[in-house]
């Protein structure tokens, strides 16, 4: 018998029967688990499950293959974030991709801290520079680490102006040659600038471009639509 | 005896069981309750079965979608659709039938509905395509209305819905949701944080 006691935040759930879910979670020691929550479509664990929220999570399984059982308490909610648009997007667009880029029961301590913390700053004054960054350690978490330090060419530090789409390593103007034109444009909120939606949009372009082409031609799967929305949304608010 | 060995009264015990079998996919109803159902039906054949049997084929040849608003209806247009005092200039945006009619239930709301017929989710992939958006920015310009009411789940897709929907119409008509809180007859130390924080920011002077 598998048994074990974390928090986490919950991903997803998805009715299983008429009474029951199939609940998504991401933890600190155990990555991302999925069980079963006995009664989680009742209107008692209803506020509980809804993505985003944290929980005290118990698991039970016979075995590693077996879908085992979570057993749930709310310990911080996450609803407040239903009234606010764009960092209501943010949210749908974190855990759908956590879902999209992370196998099942692999720990990644250092993305479920982020996790917390952007999803606790959701809502607050630059969270989409937050979100930003954690696409980007997503990236990196998944073994697709940008290399942003310095020019792939020549080996400068100063004067990045490009990403290659292949490799994701910054050039320099000089570096890039008479291939300018193949390569992604760097924009400043890559390299620790500040930004407002709109610059973060440019950002997520970036991310995005590799999260499409690296991780999800290695999965076989399209971008997650919810990260399709936030980026639209933040472009709609960075128009003039 | 047929043949595959079985006589006919096998037959006709077959079918009872496939249709308590049936049944048993209805929602609300397991193996054990169907069957009691089926008990129930078959002695009151005349007065129950044959009645629901008939009304059962008759809504299910005519039944189909309100092509104003997607309401269930057994005439093209619905009823609420076609009662002239329900064009009041308010339209009311529901997720599915189920929702339109628990509004309807509540007699609270005097316009017309429209069934957006499912929400955004991430998780089963149903994006803005897949919704009667279209429709809705359509009625909002032939029908003059001024008013786009909300009621959608207050779940995060619920929620992530109603706010792309209220910037597709943005400009069109205003667009109000319905308010979240404290519910009829809730006391506080029952109700999960998340509610009990919507209900504080939605505080109103007495």
């Amino acid at each position: 018998m598998i048994e074990w006691r974390e928090e986490g935040v919950l991903l997803s759930a998805r009715p299983h029967g008429e009474a029951h879910s199939i609940a998504e979670a991401l933890t600190v020691g155990h990555g991302r688990v999925a069980g079963l929550v006995h009664g989680g479509q009742s209107r008692k664990k209803a506020a509980m499950m809804q993505p985003g929220t944290q929980l005290d999570l118990s698991f039970r399984a016979r075995s590693e293959d077996a879908l085992g059982t979570l057993s749930a308490e709310p310990m911080r909610s996450r609803a407040h974030l239903m009234g606010e648009r764009r960092p209501l997007a943010a949210l749908n667009a974190a855990t759908a991709l956590l879902r999209f880029a992370l196998p099942e029961g692999e720990a990644h301590p250092r993305l479920y801290r982020a996790t917390m913390r952007l999803l606790d700053g959701l809502g607050d004054a630059g969270w989409e520079l937050g979100y930003l960054e954690w696409e980007v350690l997503l990236l990196e978490e998944a073994g697709f680490a940008l290399d942003l330090s310095r020019c792939a060419v020549t080996g400068a530090t100063d004067g990045l102006a490009f990403v290659s789409p292949k490799t994701g390593r910054a050039v320099t103007e000089a570096g890039a040659g008479g291939y300018a034109g193949r390569l992604l444009p760097l924009p400043p909120v890559l390299r620790g600038g500040d930004g407002g939606p709109a610059e973060v949009a440019e950002g997520l372009r970036v991310t995005g471009h590799f999260l499409a082409r690296s991780l999800g031609a290695a999965l076989g799967r399209q971008l997650p639509e919810a990260r399709a929305r936030l980026l639209d949304a933040l472009e709609r608010d960075g128009r003039p | 005896m047929t043949g595959f060995g079985h006589n006919s009264e096998d037959e006709a015990e077959g079918r009872i069981e496939a249709l308590a079998e049936m049944m048993a996919r209805l929602p609300g109803l397991g193996p054990r309750s169907a069957r009691r159902a089926v008990l129930h039906m078959l002695q009151r054949r005349d007065l129950l079965m044959t009645p629901l049997a008939d009304a059962m084929h008759d809504v299910a040849a005519a039944a189909r979608e309100c092509v104003q608003c997607g309401n269930l209806s057994t005439a093209e247009t619905c009823a609420i659709c076609r009662e002239e005092r329900r064009a009041n200039g308010e339209i009311c945006v529901v997720e599915d039938v189920a929702s339109l009619w628990a509004m309807e239930r509540a007699g609270a709301f005097r316009g017309r509905y429209h069934v957006l017929g499912g929400l955004l989710s991430a998780l089963d992939n149903v994006g803005p395509d897949d919704l009667r958006i279209p429709r809705l920015r359509g009625r909002i310009a032939d029908e003059g209305v001024r008013e786009v009411i909300l009621a959608l789940p207050a779940t995060v897709d619920g929620q992530t819905t109603a706010h792309y929907v209220a910037d597709a119409v943005e400009g069109s008509a205003t667009v109000s949701t319905l308010a979240q809180g404290v519910p009829v007859g809730g006391e506080l130390d029952y109700l999960d944080d998340g509610t009990i924080g919507a209900a504080l920011r939605a505080r109103r002077s007495l």
